[in-house]
């Protein structure tokens, strides 16, 4: 009978929670890296492989270059940064009906194969998209070896 | 009636034109907020261009339309894809209240914002009341 008298906008809450534990559940349907939390999905991630090269793309618009953090430790890549929300700038009276896009701290981690070399790392920030490419060594790439 | 506030209009080099490049589309998310004086919308298009963002208003639907180009080398392995996908799209009813011809749009770092004003007809009016 309580829940009757519950206001409208609690109901419409507990809905929006269950809607994005669904939708953060159903994203990870394949065998994940161990340190990949599914609970921090931004930026979104995508990692490729060259012969020469590893090339991270991330999805983060609305960023300050400046105040993105990219470091290399221990063969890990670590990106992290905070996106302040746009939201909290417009005037105080404003009813906001969505408020879907991700603002806050994020921290995401990849894990570098061994052949990556720290010291030979670009990173390109533009519309948005943050490029990371992590050129291999040298000594590490394939080499033919000539038979006498 | 339409009202192209931006066109997309991506013709390649042997004619093929956009409209015929099939992509798998993603809904960007969105804050909306409303005050008296309209309607603020930012939508999250990272990877989307000035010249591959379209935002239309279609009779009352307002419809953003985006590319995501993102320069990838040619011989590469995606080896964990959290975004596969090739573009945004996303659309809104929007009440008659709004005026549609002066729908502002700006693209920074792949976040758009759009501003859509209310008519004047239909900004809050105080009334006075007199005593008598």
């Amino acid at each position: 009978m309580a829940i009757l008298f519950r206001p409208e906008s609690e109901i419409l809450s507990d809905l929006e929670r269950l809607q994005s534990y669904l939708q953060q559940a159903s994203r990870f349907t394949e065998p994940s890296d161990i340190r990949a939390n599914p609970g921090a999905t931004f930026p979104v991630l995508n990692v490729g492989n060259t012969p020469d090269t590893v090339e991270v793309m991330a999805l983060a618009p609305g960023l300050d270059p400046k105040s993105l953090e990219i470091t290399i430790d221990k063969g890990l890549l670590l990106i992290s940064g905070v996106r302040k929300s746009e939201l909290t700038e417009l005037d105080q009276r404003v009813s906001v009906y969505a408020n879907e896009r991700f603002s806050g701290g994020f921290r995401r981690v990849v894990s570098l194969p061994e052949d990556v070399d720290p010291a030979n790392v670009q990173a390109n920030y533009a519309n948005g998209l943050l490029r990371v490419t992590l050129s291999r060594r040298e000594s590490s790439k394939p080499r033919r070896i000539s038979v006498n | 009636m339409t009202t192209e506030v931006q066109n997309v209009q991506n013709d390649g080099k042997d004619g093929a034109s956009s409209s015929t490049v099939a992509h798998s589309y993603a809904r960007p998310p969105v804050d909306i907020a409303e005050s008296e004086a309209g309607f603020t919308l930012f939508a999250d298009l990272p990877g989307v261009s000035k010249q591959d963002l379209t935002v239309r208003v279609d009779g009352d639907t307002l419809v953003i339309e985006g590319i995501l180009t993102a320069p990838t080398p040619e011989r590469m392995d995606l080896i964990y894809g959290e975004a596969q996908f090739s573009a945004y799209r996303r659309q809104f009813t929007l009440s008659r209240e709004l005026d549609c011809s002066k729908i502002e749009a700006n693209l920074k770092n792949g976040v758009l914002k759009l501003t859509i004003p209310k008519t004047e007809e239909a900004k809050p009016r105080r009334i006075n009341v007199a005593l008598s």
